[in-house]
């Protein structure tokens, strides 16, 4: 097999947003992972930046959603997954043993490609993360709750009724509210599984608006099918292919000049 | 080719399946309206305040002094007693199994065959069961730990009738839980991980609220089928005559399934007893549904509760 192209990934010498500056956060170093006996991803090694979006595309069934789940450690929850390799958060090994997995996910947070509202009212859909960690005086959840619906940009759509039903939104307003309930909590990552991809083309437009104001505060790792997306919002984009990462690389350049025939023929439509 | 969309005619066997199916369901209602209509008609003039309220003389075969309160009391409280054990162990049962256990594993599959063969067993087995296990074994050793004079423990009892018929209906309540708990989108398990709880505090706060509806459907067909259930407490608590109300979980008690049994092979005169048996009846099947009742509107209050979101 031949060597990875970016097996250490060097990162860019042109940034995407100089003023931000590129510190790395997450570092994959050979990370391989089974289902049972059958590799899903084949020797990942990547590094994401603090403080900007990356992109993951590729075609179905390439592994990059896998990967994202190894982030937050959610591929545990299946059965007959094992790891090789490693994956290091702030210079900290994720995969180690002295590892508190409810740590990890509170510093890692999540929003799903199905909007996944808990059948509560708005409010405690976001207290409830809140509780988890401690957080029990009224005036506090009442002021992370207004801050974090601010943030996810809903507040002004739901102030009036944060004790309804939040199942009684819409599912543009559902998955803001599930981002609102992610950043209560304070990660520093976001990882983001196709967070879009069930909405209408405005409500979509409203989550890339929020992503953007988003990468401020967070780290940002999304997860898309929608290759204009990939390139309206994000700043690196790594494209899988197989269960291996083909090119990872300054998102512009991906799109404009990649290394890669195999990027080439996936983000001008020849395949996937 | 000109006819082409006009109907070739009587579609003799699609009517016919039509008309055999419609049959079937008819004949049911029939025999349902047979069975009711004869209970409530027969049953009515038997019926009256001091029937459901006084506590019977020994004679209960006559028509002037057959008195049901004691019946009552009985039925309803191994009803509930039963319902006490069998929700908690029922749920924590199909807790284990969707939520830890692994679906492959041939321990779950053991428990899973074991749940579904326990459906299956009649209920006199349990009866027996409950006699041998409850009274015989257990009963008397607690008898024996205790230095009691005489048997206390180890005697029919509505502790152990109700413990009986919990063991019988608990595959009814796994299986309503078990379906209920998998009715829940796997997101919300999810999200509620991904938000750092823990499995426990997932499955305590987001997995059983949602499945509560779920679990009283299993608790109102557990009520259904134990209601009416004689069988089972022949032989663990219930009792030809008592002349007092039960009055600690160790007494035997008066049961109106096992009455209407009494009734129909005791009777010394059945033409004089039969409105008595009639009359009898009807409160057993009204207690049914009263027991039942309150279940379904525990259960829409619920439902309320969570589409409004508290």
């Amino acid at each position: 097999m031949p060597e990875p192209v970016l097996q250490k990934i060097a990162m860019p010498e042109a940034p995407a947003q100089p003023t931000t500056g590129t510190v790395p956060l997450i570092e994959a170093d050979k990370l391989s992972l089974y289902y049972g006996q059958s590799k899903a991803l084949k020797e990942i090694s990547l590094t994401i930046p603090e403080k900007l979006v990356t992109a993951f595309i590729g075609p179905s069934g390439c592994g990059k959603s896998t990967f994202l789940r190894c982030f937050n450690r959610m591929n545990d929850l299946i059965d007959g997954v094992r790891i090789e390799g490693q994956i290091n958060i702030g210079g900290h090994d994720i995969y180690g043993d002295d590892v508190d997995v409810i740590e990890l996910r509170k510093r890692v947070g999540m929003v799903f490609q199905k909007s996944n509202p808990f059948p509560k009212s708005i409010y405690e859909n976001i207290a409830y993360g809140l509780r988890l960690h401690g957080i029990k005086a009224k005036s506090e959840l009442d002021g992370i709750v207004e801050h974090s619906l601010k943030g996810a940009a809903l507040w002004d759509e739901v102030k009036e009724r944060l004790n309804a039903s939040a199942l009684g939104l819409s599912g543009g307003q559902q998955q803001r509210l599930c981002i609102a309930r992610t950043i209560a909590i304070k990660p520093e990552i976001i990882l983001m599984d196709e967070p879009a991809s069930a909405l209408d083309p405005i409500a979509t437009a409203r989550i890339e608006e929020l992503i953007l104001e988003l990468k401020e505060q967070f780290t940002i790792v999304i997860v898309t099918h929608n290759m204009q997306q990939a390139a309206r919002i994000s700043d690196y984009t790594a494209f899988f292919y197989l269960g291996t990462l083909v090119e990872f690389d300054v998102t512009s350049k991906i799109f404009t000049a990649p290394k890669e025939r195999q990027t080439e023929d996936y983000v001008t439509g020849r395949f996937g | 080719m000109k006819h082409r969309f006009q109907s070739q005619g009587f579609n003799f066997g699609s009517a016919f399946f039509t008309g055999l199916t419609g049959l079937a369901t008819a004949l049911i209602l029939v025999f349902l309206v047979i069975i009711l209509g004869n209970i409530f008609l027969n049953g009515w003039e038997g019926l009256s305040w001091r029937f459901v309220s006084t506590i019977p003389k020994k004679d209960f075969f006559e028509p002037g002094s057959a008195a049901v309160l004691p019946m009552i009391v009985g039925t309803t409280i191994r009803v509930f007693v039963m319902t006490l054990f069998v929700i908690p162990v029922g749920v924590i049962t199909a807790i284990y199994l969707t939520e830890y256990a692994s679906t492959t594993s041939l321990y779950t599959r053991i428990i899973r065959a074991a749940v579904n063969n326990l459906a299956g067993v009649p209920s006199i087995v349990f009866g027996l069961f409950g006699l041998g296990f409850f009274i015989n074994f257990i009963g008397k050793n607690l008898d024996q730990m205790m230095n009691a004079s005489g048997p206390h423990f180890g005697q029919p009892a509505v502790l152990w009738a109700s413990l009986t018929l919990a063991v019988m209906t608990l595959p009814v309540v796994i299986v309503a839980t078990e379906e209920s708990l998998k009715a829940i989108a796997p997101g919300l398990r999810e999200a509620s991980l991904a938000l750092g709880a823990t499995k426990l505090q997932t499955i305590w706060k987001i997995v059983l609220p949602n499945a509560l509806p779920g679990i009283m459907t299993g608790a109102i067909l557990a009520i259904s089928r134990a209601a009416g259930e004689v069988a089972p407490i022949m032989f663990t608590g219930a009792a030809y005559y008592m002349a007092d109300l039960p009055k600690s979980p160790t007494d035997q008690f008066m049961d109106l399934g096992y009455h209407i049994y009494v009734l129909s092979t005791q009777s010394p005169d059945i033409e004089k007893t039969r409105p008595i048996l009639y009359a009898t009846v009807l409160v057993l099947l009204l207690l049914t549904f009263a027991l039942n009742a309150v279940a379904i509107v525990v259960r829409s209050r619920m439902r309320k509760a969570m589409r409004a979101g508290h």
